[in-house]
């Protein structure tokens, strides 16, 4: 497991970032182009943050069509893990490969700052580094970063242990002034098999030592060890 | 024959619309306190070559369900022309 596609798409900013935070864990890391249709023998996908497509009629909305989003539903219906930072997680969402949908935030201004995160679910592809309810901290940019999903499914994630990453206060205690206005505080989730991921904060700006955090490697560091761990599921 | 199609895609109700909401209260503070349920979305105009104006809008339809609206978050309506 080191072989790790980034995909770019025309308005990704975060995807050498993203291949800066896999290479300093140990991954062999390249880029993918959105019209490439072949994902090069990936044994994991990160699809970065940015803007894909200028965030034109919704947010992930146009991306997700894209010709690399084949073989993405592909690998991830198999069961390879993938990973959706941001952008990438709205992608996601648009893709059908997470549930809900991220909406403008709730007062309707781009939040860019550091926010608390609890670690809800260790037991993903890309948090297995971490223990049960440690306190990171990471950046938020985003202007669409709301997540709401029916009551259905928000009890199903709840019930099913999927809301990975929940928005606390930076001293870990629970969320007093809402961040985008996320239903239960969420900042990311996985789908059943825990392979994929999404979250909006950003792992890929918190995983060196000269951005002021590393907080956020484990994401990059776990999905290297995944593959042995995830096969006994 | 040439369908002109008009789509109307609106955050879904009970869904919380913060531009609606914030639009709201700038009526309001104008003087419009006699508006509520103010709900932003957007419209969409296409054209569309089809056999009748019913297969114009099972397109368009179909438009909407793939990409046009999120099924999540909003509702549509499509409106055909002629």
């Amino acid at each position: 497991m080191r072989r790790v596609a980034v995909v770019r798409f025309p308005g990704s900013n975060c995807d050498a970032d993203t291949l800066h935070s896999a290479r300093r864990a140990g991954a062999e890391a390249y880029f993918v182009w959105h019209r490439d249709t072949d994902l090069q023998g990936a044994d994991a996908v990160m699809l970065p943050g940015g803007f894909s497509y200028g965030d034109y009629l919704r947010s992930g909305a146009i991306a997700r069509f894209s010709p690399i989003m084949s073989a993405v539903q592909r690998f991830a219906q198999a069961g390879g893990p993938v990973l959706g930072i941001c952008n990438g997680f709205q992608i996601l969402c648009e893709a059908g490969l997470l549930p809900g949908a991220l909406i403008q935030n709730s007062r309707l201004s781009f939040v860019s700052r550091p926010v608390g995160l609890r670690l809800e679910q260790p037991d993903t592809a890309f948090t297995t580094a971490y223990a049960r309810g440690q306190l990171l901290r990471m950046p938020v940019a985003h202007g669409d970063g709301q997540y709401v999903a029916d009551a259905a499914t928000l009890a199903e994630l709840e019930a099913t242990g999927r809301v990975v990453v929940r928005y606390v206060e930076l001293d870990g205690s629970t969320l007093r002034t809402a961040i985008n206005g996320s239903l239960h505080d969420i900042a990311g989730i996985a789908n059943t098999g825990g392979n994929v991921v999404g979250l909006m904060p950003h792992p890929d700006r918190a995983a060196d030592p000269t951005l002021g955090s590393t907080d956020g490697m484990g994401f990059f560091t776990s999905v290297l060890t995944w593959a042995t761990a995830g096969a006994g599921r | 024959m040439t369908y002109k199609v008009h789509v109307r895609v609106v955050p879904r109700g009970g869904l919380l619309d913060p531009q609606g909401k914030a639009v709201e209260h700038a009526l309001s503070a104008l003087g419009f306190k006699d508006a509520s349920g103010v709900r932003i979305g957007r419209a969409i105009e296409l054209s569309i070559e089809a056999k009748s104006a019913e297969e114009a809008r099972t397109r368009t339809r179909a438009m909407c369900d793939k990409l046009l609206a999120n099924p999540v978050t909003e509702d549509y309506t499509v409106e055909v022309e002629g």
